[in-house]
């Protein structure tokens, strides 16, 4: 295999992961722009994406379409939990305070999967066929198909949902700011508790169609939700399109630097990347440059 | 100094010194021990949480730096122990001061997430680099504390030491808080922008204080591998960091005497409850959500705060905890 080819290799794959760190990222970003918080339990839900679909699937038998559904609605409904109790029951509304009980719940959620799932890790069989096709010379796995068509619909849809839809628009103003649209009559818990819910989903979504590939044990969700994080920054936090983008590159560049340096410093590769992104553009590519207000 | 500060280090003294005269087990003065190290540790991170108003979840990473550096200094080579104690503080504290530089300037949450991604950093180091660091797999035969010919070699002598050094720390900074210093640092925990236009260097104050707490997690790190005599990644990975990390919020942000509490009981209670050895992890998860929820000042303002309005039998409004 020449070097160019190896690359594309490289960069398919990297895509491929990149993808479901761009479906983490949206998430990461939905519940930022709507309370300004940082959702440490992010990573856990792509976690268990993989372990409800491998519950419903693998388990219980059920077929994949429903199970796919089945997986989404149940993290979906622990997202709502997550912010409908703990955070919500919160006496103090200090951001510092909210994050930090996230990373309870993240370690709670952790701990708890560990006794109901066991620690062994668990894979999922791909959505359809695991034989390679070969494109201009690279081998590509159908489940990378899948995963580039999937994270392309939620993409759209999100898109439709936040341009055009009456829900979508308010969730938007909530985000732009919370007391204008408090004023305007929109009622911000419910679109705050909707955000949630929405990133749990899109974390399901990525849990489930990355387990295939990566496999997945209860331990999986800090690195999971390390890498969305650093995709968002690295493409602006908050922005949608940010978050796409920065997860495709955080995921091509992830996979070159393990092909071409090293592969076991994969992961501290990518958290060089956060570093640097922090320290020398902190609002990331497509972020704006945010004025400290007095 | 005040004097209530001064009657409470007297009894933790008197407590501290007493205690290995009824608890002879050797196992239950390891558990303390390891309580003392946490001390250390945390008492830096209460310096940055409460004072400076900064969270990090990396000092794992600089806890971790410390046990290798020393024991990487002292067996592979052959340096004497103390002052590769005190160099293992100084390249720690600069790698603090580099990484913290650019962090400090972030804000708070992050903050959080660059730390959290260079205590990963270190933490995958610690393992890769076996032909240096032993990898995954540890690093054995790092020799025990030692004052001239005389060697720490059970648990009772390094219990005294290790509290020696623990109630040392807290003392120093028990006045740093006290000092000029300590008022400025509590102006910028309550306000920045205030603090700067009092004449605070902020910046410069935060760097410092972070620089100091990644010092005394690096001091403890070298007593602990010393202690320990092995030592392996496993122990500085980010759970130790949010161990830490909930510590400082259990015992109450901004009061030193609460975070010392804090360390205790979280050092202990998980060995109390030996059958919630499988479940640790779920039990951490919820006592970190619990606190913060219900009891966001931390246990010991909490509970004081209960105490006082239970006696005067009135809501009035809960006192902020002394430090």
């Amino acid at each position: 295999m020449n070097l160019t080819l190896q690359i594309f290799q490289f960069l398919l794959s990297g895509l491929t992961t990149g993808s479901t760190y761009a479906l983490t990222a949206i998430g990461f970003s939905l519940i930022h722009n709507s309370t300004g918080i940082v959702n440490f339990a992010q990573g856990e839900f792509v976690m268990l994406g993989g372990m409800f679909m491998i519950t419903f699937h693998s388990f219980l038998g059920l077929p994949m379409f429903p199970a796919f559904f089945l997986t989404v609605a149940s993290v979906a409904l622990v997202g709502l939990l997550l912010e409908r109790f703990p955070l919500r029951r919160a006496k103090s509304k200090e951001i510092l305070i909210l994050v930090m009980i996230t990373v309870g719940a993240s370690i709670f959620i952790k701990g708890l999967v560990m006794i109901l799932w066991g620690k062994n890790p668990m894979t999922l069989p791909p959505l359809s066929g695991e034989a390679p096709f070969i494109f201009l010379g690279a081998a590509i796995m159908p489940q990378s198909l899948w995963i580039f068509g999937i994270t392309l619909t939620v993409v759209a849809a999100l898109n439709h949902f936040f341009k055009g839809t009456f829900i979508g628009k308010a969730m938007r103003a909530v985000a732009a700011s919370r007391r204008s649209a408090m004023l305007t009559g929109i009622p911000v818990d419910r679109m705050i508790l909707l955000s949630f819910t929405l990133s749990g989903a899109l974390g399901a979504v990525a849990g489930i169609t990355l387990t295939p590939i990566t496999t997945t044990s209860y331990d999986v969700g800090v690195m999971l939700g390390l890498k969305g994080f650093s995709a968002a920054i690295l493409g602006g936090y908050g922005s949608m399109p940010g978050a796409v983008l920065g997860g495709l590159l955080l995921g091509a560049l992830e996979s070159l630097a393990a092909g071409l340096i090293s592969s076991e410093y994969k992961d501290a590769i990518a958290f060089l990347i956060l570093l640097l992104v922090l320290f020398f553009k902190p609002s990331g590519i497509l972020g704006k440059g945010k004025l400290q207000r007095v | 100094m005040g004097k209530r500060n001064k009657t409470y280090l007297l009894i933790f003294a008197l407590g501290i010194g007493l205690l290995p005269l009824v608890l002879t087990n050797s196992y239950h003065l390891m558990v303390l021990n390891i309580a003392a190290l946490n001390i250390i540790v945390v008492i830096g991170l209460t310096l940055l949480l409460g004072y400076a108003g900064q969270i990090s979840l990396g000092h794992a990473s600089f806890f971790g730096m410390g046990a290798y550096l020393s024991a990487i200094f002292t067996t592979t080579y052959a340096l004497p122990l103390w002052p590769t104690l005190i160099l293992a503080m100084i390249v720690t504290g600069g790698i603090a001061y580099t990484i913290g530089i650019p962090t400090l300037k972030l804000e708070g949450h992050y903050l959080v997430m660059a730390t959290l991604g260079f205590n990963v950093i270190i933490y995958i180091i610690m393992v890769q680099l076996d032909s240096v660091t032993g990898g995954p797999s540890g690093f054995a035969g790092i020799p025990r504390l030692a004052v001239g010919g005389w060697v720490f070699d059970s648990d009772v002598k390094v219990y005294y030491l290790l509290w020696l050094v623990s109630g040392g720390v807290l003392l120093l900074a028990l006045n740093l808080v006290h000092s000029r210093a300590g008022r400025a640092m509590a102006a910028l925990s309550h306000n920045e922008i205030a603090a700067r236009c009092s004449g605070v260097d902020v910046e410069a104050f935060k760097i410092k204080i972070f620089v100091t707490s990644a010092v005394l997690a690096s001091l403890a790190g070298s007593l602990y591998a010393h202690y320990l005599t092995f030592i392996s990644p496993g122990s500085f990975s980010i759970f130790y960091s949010l161990q830490v990390v909930t510590m400082v919020l259990i015992g109450g942000l901004g009061s030193l005497w609460g975070a010392a509490f804090g360390a205790l009981l979280l050092t202990v209670l998980p060995e109390l409850l030996h059958a919630v050895k499988e479940y640790n992890v779920l039990v951490y998860g919820l006592i970190l959500m619990a606190v913060l929820i219900f009891f966001p000042q931390g246990l010991s303002p909490g509970i004081a705060g209960l105490l006082a309005r239970r006696k005067e039998g009135s809501l009035s409004a809960p006192r902020q905890g002394a430090p």
